[in-house]
């Protein structure tokens, strides 16, 4: 257990760090493709199944390949690199070490949380009658319906959300055709 | 998730096994070592499929051209060629172009085994031989086996050759747009099912051949053939596929791969191929059941058997055996009809397989999925009674309807726990599968035999 | 050495993946590294979301919020894609730095 989430966590890291210092979009979609793919471990290891498929079917299969897509259709030549300003960079570099250590400093808070080792195993799934761990599928998909047995009658249920999150798709489907239809180009000259 | 392995029940038997020059095995290195096994277990079967495979296309490839196809290798059928291919590949040349992209390059045939071989965690072969049993299997397959595009985009763009690219580009627009009509598919039995688990899903179907999904309604039925048309285009098969279409684009996105790195493109190709006709064969067509209704109901029996005594039984471990060699069959067949496809059908052209996605198989799918939907209600109009003593069966499966009812007894609030959930036990075609949920639920060991007594 | 993952060790890997998703964003000239930017700091708080979920009383909302957060990180990349692309048929490159028309 604890291997595997040192693995995932590890190449979750230096994956996202990879990001930020390779130059090449492309090697940048890929170190994208290790980090979110071991964040979708992490979330296996962390009794997620669902969010964890649907990391793996929505962001690594469905976004980035559209991007790497964006990223053929505007390339102007072969391995195209923007490099940034060696300034930049260590300006950057400097902004992010005390952000992220400004971002530590605030970890020990989460002691204040009402921990619970295993909370959703012991409350949520029994409620399903499916008593492995991980297996949030039913309670998701009720909560999306908008039936919370789990909670019990003061839980709130995602309906709401759920369709407004459907009707917003569907706006950005239109929408994103829109934007991207093929014009004809005006300076060409 | 660990709790949920396979390797739990062989760690058990496993456990307090005393090893010549070790002792006794703890738990913990108990559990590894099944592990280990099980991933080998696996592997073999992952590696064996393309080995397999590939003889069969060629075979079947030469009997169609009205040649022999391979003779020598191996004694008789040439059964070894595919070995001898593997022993050539790995004495070739591992070649980089210099213009490509070496790291990505080198990495991409990775990730397309990698996905393919992952996929086969999720996928059952025989009642509970599974090495992950997720309760959202069929999700998690469909989602690990949708990376393997991008191993062949990353191929297509680090090779720096424009066949390589076009071919990437091609595959990317491709398999992106099969992937909707998909899943939209393989949804359709899951209406029915009431479960993403793929071994309930499995479990379901014994008895006789009228429970398998391909029967269940006219919807699935259509589905089915949807299903494997789509799972065709989506594994990159002729008539489909324009990735490596050679009379435009050469070799297409592994025009510069050589030796072992281009065979692992094949073995994961092969590999996501019997993946796919897999996860049909389970979803349609009955899984790891002969669909013969004596036949059935002996090897159920005979899992009763070996899961009731409480060491290991032969008996029940032959029945799964036979389940896990009906279900390779059918997988197998349904690989080799896409063998038969390709060497049978000409190739479209890419606007051809785009229009036939977009226009075509994504409406129908969708319509298809309503249709699914809506089949429980046409029971209730069907009878006199209406909603209450019809064989009504929710659209979101028994299990859910039961969970929710059972959830609910405290509050009494919500209004789910009135009609589905009260469903009557007497009537014959929709409830006996409801029945067999149920009793899933509890030990799903018995459900085939439920289905053989209802339904004889 | 190896002890059970805890709340903090999953938080720690959501603020690497935040920090460096904030520095890609600021960094990149590239407007699709910029996008992959804003998908990282989103997995940061995926990430914090679903350790939350399961290791604290939140429950199942922490998961159901990460749900959501994947399903509208997919809407943007596509909205902000087709931007792109518009950007790319107006200016023929993709340097956000370039995008400088409305500077006075």
């Amino acid at each position: 257990m604890s291997l595997f989430f040192t693995i995932f966590a590890l190449a979750a890291c230096l994956g996202a760090v990879a990001v930020v210092i390779s130059q090449s979009v492309v090697r940048m979609a890929f170190w994208l493709i290790v980090s979110l793919g071991s964040v979708a471990g992490l979330f296996f290891l962390a009794d997620a199944d669902f969010i964890g498929a649907a990391q793996l079917l929505i962001y690594v299969g469905g976004t980035l390949v559209l991007l790497v897509f964006g990223i053929m259709l505007t390339a102007s030549g072969p391995y195209m690199k923007i490099p940034a300003s060696p300034g930049e960079t260590v300006v950057a570099g400097l902004i992010g070490v005390m952000f992220l250590s400004m971002v530590f400093s605030t970890l020990p808070a989460s002691k204040e949380w009402k921990q619970s080792p295993n909370y959703i195993a012991e409350t949520v799934t029994p409620e399903f009658a499916d008593s492995s761990e991980g297996n949030t599928l039913r309670p998701l998909g009720f909560a999306l319906l908008g039936v919370r047995p789990d909670v019990g009658q003061d839980g709130a249920g995602y309906l709401l959300p759920f369709e407004i999150a459907s009707v917003h798709l569907l706006v950005v489907l239109i929408g994103a055709a829109y934007l991207a239809r093929a014009k004809r180009r005006q300076d060409n000259a | 998730m660990i709790n949920t392995l396979a390797a739990n029940s062989l760690s058990d038997a496993f456990d307090g096994l005393s090893v010549p020059l070790y002792g006794q095995l703890s738990s913990g290195d108990a559990l590894v070592v099944a592990a280990i096994i099980h991933a080998v277990l696996v592997f073999h079967v992952f590696a064996l499929c393309p080995f397999f495979l590939i003889w069969l296309e060629r075979k079947g490839s030469g009997r169609i051209q009205d040649r022999l196809g391979p003779t020598r290798v191996g004694g008789r059928f040439g059964w070894l060629q595919s070995l001898a291919d593997g022993i050539k590949l790995i004495q070739k040349e591992d070649l980089c172009p210099p213009v490509a992209d070496a790291m990505l390059f080198r990495s991409a045939p990775y990730i397309v085994c990698l996905a393919s071989f992952a996929a086969f965690v999720v996928l059952p072969f025989s009642h509970n031989w599974v090495a992950v049993s997720a309760d959202c299997g069929l999700f998690i397959l469909l989602s690990i086996l949708s990376l393997e595009v991008f191993g062949i985009i990353m191929a297509g763009y680090s090779s720096g050759s424009k066949w390589s690219l076009f071919g990437g580009m091609r595959e990317a627009a491709q398999m992106v747009s099969y992937e909707i009509p998909l899943a939209i598919c393989a949804l359709i039995p899951i209406v029915s099912a009431g479960s993403l688990n793929l071994g309930e899903i499995g479990d379901m179907q014994g008895g006789h051949l009228g429970n398998w999904f391909l029967f269940h309604d006219p919807f699935t039925f259509v589905a089915f053939f949807v299903f494997f048309v789509v799972l065709t285009a989506g594994c990159k098969r002729a008539p489909f596929d324009l990735a490596e279409a050679e009379s435009e684009l050469v070799g297409g996105f592994h025009t510069e791969y050589s030796g072992m790195r281009w065979s692992f493109f094949f073995m994961g190709e092969y590999a996501s191929m019997f993946a796919l006709c897999g996860v049909a064969a389970i979803l349609f067509l009955g899984g790891w059941h002969t669909g013969i209704p004596g036949v059935d109901g002996l090897l159920q029996e005979w899992r009763l058997k070996g899961a009731e005594s409480p060491e290991f039984s032969p008996l029940g471990y032959l029945a799964n055996v036979i389940g896990a060699g009906v279900f390779v069959s059918k997988a197998a067949f349904g690989v080799f009809v896409q063998i038969w496809l390709r060497w049978t059908l000409p190739r479209l052209r890419i606007d051809q397989v785009m229009i036939t996605c977009l226009k075509y198989f994504v409406p129908i799918s969708c319509f298809l999925f309503l249709g699914a939907t809506v089949w429980p209600l046409m029971w209730m109009f069907a009878t006199d009674d209406g909603l209450t003593s019809a064989p009504f069966r929710s659209p979101l499966g028994n299990r859910a309807t039961h969970a929710v009812s059972e959830g609910t007894k405290e509050s009494s609030s919500t209004p789910q726990s009135s009609a589905p959930a009260e469903a009557p036990e007497d009537n014959s075609e929709a409830e006996s599968a409801a029945t067999g949920e149920n009793t899933a639920m509890a030990e799903p060991i018995t459900v085939g035999m439920n289905f053989s007594e209802v339904r004889q | 050495m190896l002890h059970d993952p805890d709340l903090n060790s999953y938080l720690f890997i959501g603020a690497v993946l935040f920090v460096c998703g904030v520095i890609c964003m600021a960094t990149k000239r590239n407007a699709i590294g910029v996008l992959m930017g804003v998908e990282l700091v989103l997995n940061g708080a995926n990430v914090n979301f679903v350790a939350f979920s399961r290791y604290t009383t939140l429950g199942l909302d922490g998961q159901i919020f990460s749900l959501f957060v994947i399903v509208l990180a997919a809407a943007e990349a596509a909205v902000a894609l087709a931007i792109v692309l518009n950007f790319y048929n107006n200016h023929l490159t993709v340097d956000v730095d370039r995008g400088n028309k409305l500077k006075g």
